[in-house]
């Protein structure tokens, strides 16, 4: 099980958090309680050169100036605060969620095309390997994920979701299957630009966390997503595939399906099956990815997932459930069950 | 009388109590406003019994059910009649995947389209015999594991073959009938075309105009046109491919 839900605006306009609270918590049967998030685009306007790094931290007096330190060998803090959070009768502080308003200094980082997101990216994955108590969860410029093991209405009151806006949400009910529910397990993913939702399971993921782990990505939120952002990110930022190839890595054709192809289609589908066969997620999923032009919905190639798209004006709506989307927008377009590992793209103007 | 309840912001337990107490109090006419996401409408319920559905349930509408007419004024959600074993269910909308899933009697009807797997184990005995009808289209793996029952396909506005692949993949029971023609490269293991009979033809005929009967649609046309008629290559389809003998 699991519910998702997710929005953009294609005209950019901003929605603060209180519609999508409201068709998350309609789902909360696809949920166990466990786990619930949110992600935002958009909601830092006053820090939108910075990025904006979430931290739990088990222990403030401890194990905050750890990160202090390593961010100040990196660039420049140029704010930090705690989040505002408001505990309830079902949902307590288990960490203390953080948020750094980061500026790298590009020059410490030699050799890449992408010194900034590259300082991050190591960051995020030193941190969260190196300093037990730290976990860095969100990691993108002007983004926020906002995640806790609770139920959907419980984790947006104890973030108070609707005081944020933004033009694309991302929303997830969990119900854990292989893995415990915990605060860093609960979806959203987030690195740098990228926030994965994902329900169903990635039963490749040994194949594929091998894979990811070879160019320098490090799993650890014991869940099979967090494979997911990284390979997007691998995908997509650094090797420059198009959303359309990269969802063709991730879950492409069959083979029968190649064969039958025109001769320069299948060339180029027999290459993206071979560069990228480790990258091919098996098992069912139907997940949706944003970055901050966008969002991409997709599920496996046979469909073992739920997965409609919707859409009213410049809003596109991708969600386990109709009743979900119809719960933020009663009036729709347009409502459509998308093919089989065919991408929805909704992109910013 | 005609019950009314308004289902606006009402989780589905006590919205099915509700349902439940009418249906045990003798009511056979309810009518269920404001749906959105309900799941479970009209599961295990028995009886003589009308129940409208306004607006989007949510999935397992009819599970289990015996008797009652349900009709749904929208888009119904995953496996509406899943395990159903007897009554009516009418959806003026399109349905989620799974739709008909395991049925066991009874009759669903879709006006438009459907997802992946509609019919997946659908299964008969003796005079239990389920009937599943679609006005609109299917997707892939459409009479997946089927073992009994009749699943027809009415593709109201497509011209071209039907070429949704894994069609009734390992069916070992029941008919799958799709108008026009069919891709053979999308018929599945243990899947295989069989004649289409006059016998046949007055098999699915009822079904036809019971289907115009709730739809507005013409008959005429739709019992005149010709069907791809799929059952089961064999009682195993896969014999030899879990088995070694």
């Amino acid at each position: 099980m699991c519910g998702i839900i997710s929005v953009v605006d294609r005209a950019g306009n901003r929605m603060d958090g209180s519609k999508i609270k409201k068709a998350l918590s309609l789902m909360d049967e696809r949920g166990s309680g466990e786990g619930a998030g949110y992600a935002a685009y958009g909601v830092y306007p006053e820090f939108a050169d910075c990025y904006a790094l979430h931290v739990f931290f088990d222990n403030i007096v401890e194990t905050k100036s750890f990160v202090d330190d390593l961010l100040k060998i990196w660039g420049t803090i140029e704010h930090d605060e705690e989040i505002p959070t408001f505990e309830g009768p079902n949902l307590k502080k288990v960490h203390t969620p953080w948020r750094y308003f980061f500026r790298p200094d590009a020059s410490l980082m030699s050799g890449t095309p992408s010194p900034e997101e590259d300082i991050v990216t190591y960051l995020v994955m030193k941190v969260n390997t190196s300093i037990p108590g730290a976990l860095v969860y969100s990691s993108g410029k002007n983004i926020g994920v906002f995640k806790a093991a609770g139920w959907p209405e419980d984790v947006a009151d104890f973030y108070r979701i609707q005081d944020y806006e933004g033009y694309i949400w991302l929303a997830h009910n969990r119900y854990p299957t292989n893995t415990k529910g915990w605060w860093g397990g609960a979806h959203p993913f987030n690195l740098l630009d990228w926030s994965v939702i994902h329900n169903g399971e990635i039963t490749s993921y040994g194949t594929n966390r091998r894979y990811i782990e070879s160019f320098g990505y490090r799993c650890t939120m014991f869940t099979d997503t967090e494979v997911v952002a990284y390979l997007v990110d691998l995908l997509a930022r650094k090797h420059g595939l198009d959303e359309e190839m990269a969802v063709r890595a991730l879950a492409p054709p069959f083979w029968d399906d190649i064969d039958a192809m025109p001769r320069k289609e299948k060339e180029m589908n027999l290459a993206i099956r071979l560069a990228y066969g480790s990258a091919m997620m098996n098992g069912p999923f139907a997940i949706v990815v944003a970055n901050s032009e966008g969002i991409c919905g997709f599920s496996d190639r046979i469909k073992l997932r739920p997965l409609i798209a919707a859409e009213k004006g410049d809003r596109l709506y991708i969600s386990s459930e109709e009743a979900a989307i119809r719960c933020m927008e009663p009036e729709l377009d347009r409502v459509w069950m998308p093919r089989a590992g065919e991408p929805v793209i909704g992109r910013v103007r | 009388m005609v019950l009314r309840i308004d289902a606006t912001g009402l989780h589905y337990t006590p919205l099915n109590r509700q349902v439940r107490a009418a249906v045990r109090d003798g009511e056979t006419e309810i009518v269920i406003d404001n749906v959105l996401g309900q799941r479970f409408i009209a599961d295990g319920l028995c009886g003589e019994v009308r129940i409208t559905v306004n607006g989007v349930p949510g999935g397992d509408l009819g599970m289990f059910m015996r008797g009652p007419t349900v009709i749904v004024n929208g888009n119904a959600d995953h496996a509406p009649g899943n395990t159903m074993d007897g009554g009516t269910i009418i959806i003026h909308g399109s349905a989620g995947d799974a739709v008909a899933h395991s049925m066991r009697g009874g009759r669903v009807f879709v006006r438009d389209d459907i997802g992946y797997r509609g019919g997946i184990h659908m299964k008969e005995y003796e005079e239990k015999r389920p009937c599943l009808v679609v006005g609109g289209s299917a997707r892939s793996y459409l009479g997946e594991y089927m073992a009994g029952g009749i699943v027809l396909l009415l593709r109201l506005g497509d011209t071209g073959p039907f070429v949704e692949r894994g069609i009734a993949s390992g069916i070992h029971g029941g008919e799958v009938y799709i108008r026009g023609e069919v891709d053979p490269g999308c018929l599945a293991i243990g899947a295989k075309v069989l004649p289409l009979d006059e016998e046949r033809r007055a098999r699915i005929r009822p079904l036809i105009e019971e289907f115009c009967r709730y739809f507005g649609e013409d008959p005429a046309p739709l019992i005149a046109a010709d069907y791809t008629r799929i059952g089961p290559a064999s009682a195993r389809p896969f014999a030899g491919k879990y088995v070694w003998e």
